[in-house]
């Protein structure tokens, strides 16, 4: 029987919302006070969630403790306490909570694998959240 | 067609152990939660039914109803107990998270069903604020 088994984790980052794209005045007025050009910060909780038949002998879609080692290694080493706008995955893409959900599930799709990633969900605050499942 | 979530909390004792393993690679496999003593968690139960909302009393489900159902199914049998030694369905499968989504939706099922008008959905079970799964039916 195929379950989905979440694990939540949370990183603390900065970020400046800014498009090279757009003139000084078209950042200030889409991005708004995200734009500050000193950057703020957010704690992230991100949700991974795994998906796939429960194995007999263990009761377990995946490994919580494989799942950790992978997070930690792709997401939290790489992320937690860094700027989000120097990390390699924002150097052309808006540093927006959208674009590091996909660049997660990216991430850990293929690391994960052959265990089946069915959605990364990220709590940028209480009240705004975001998440992508793959295409 | 509306979603419609139900919360309830139990606590509960259990611990993960394969008897057809060696206490070696159950504590490889399974870690602390080997622990014979066993240990504990508040859980939080969700359950998702859908269904139409009747156009008379606006309901999809009456939320009391509902609330009885999983009291009377789940949290009177699972609250207060060690999952292991105390509840038929884990006598011989180990109580994760993942097979206690699946047991309840199966506690649930006929009710929901019988009832009729709503359909089961989801059964989301919470072991801690971080650590959830759940089942949805799927084969």
């Amino acid at each position: 029987m195929k379950a989905y088994f979440t694990r939540a984790y949370t990183i603390s980052a900065s970020h400046r919302l800014h498009s090279d794209a757009l003139s000084a005045e078209a950042n200030a007025t889409t991005f708004g006070k995200c734009n500050n050009p000193h950057g703020h910060g957010h704690n992230y909780r991100i949700e991974v969630t795994v998906g796939g038949p429960v194995d007999p002998e263990t009761g377990m879609t995946i490994n919580m403790a494989k799942l950790d080692a992978v997070v930690r290694k792709e997401v939290l080493d790489r992320f937690d306490h860094m700027n989000l706008n120097l990390d390699p995955m924002f150097r052309e893409r808006v540093s927006t909570t959208e674009n590091l959900c996909i660049g997660i599930f990216d991430l850990l799709h293929q690391a994960l694998e052959p265990a089946k990633l069915e959605r990364v969900r990220i709590e940028e605050t209480e009240n705004n959240f975001f998440e992508y499942s793959g295409s | 067609m509306i979603l419609l979530t139900r919360r309830a909390t139990f606590s509960a004792s259990h611990y993960y152990w394969n008897p057809a393993w060696s206490e070696e690679r159950n504590l490889a496999v399974f870690g602390r939660c080997a622990n014979r003593n066993g240990h504990g968690h508040n859980y939080t139960l969700e359950v998702t039914v859908t269904g139409e909302v009747d156009p008379v009393t606006g309901f999809v489900v009456d939320l009391k109803w509902l609330k009885d159902v999983m009291e009377r199914e789940v949290v009177d049998v699972y609250d207060h107990r060690h999952l292991n030694l105390e509840v038929p369905e884990f006598a011989e499968t180990i109580p994760t998270t993942e097979n206690m989504a699946i047991a309840i939706w199966k506690r649930l099922e006929g009710p929901v069903t019988a009832a009729g008008g709503a359909k089961l959905s989801r059964v989301r079970v919470y072991e801690t604020d971080d650590i959830f799964a759940e089942y949805r039916g799927e084969a």
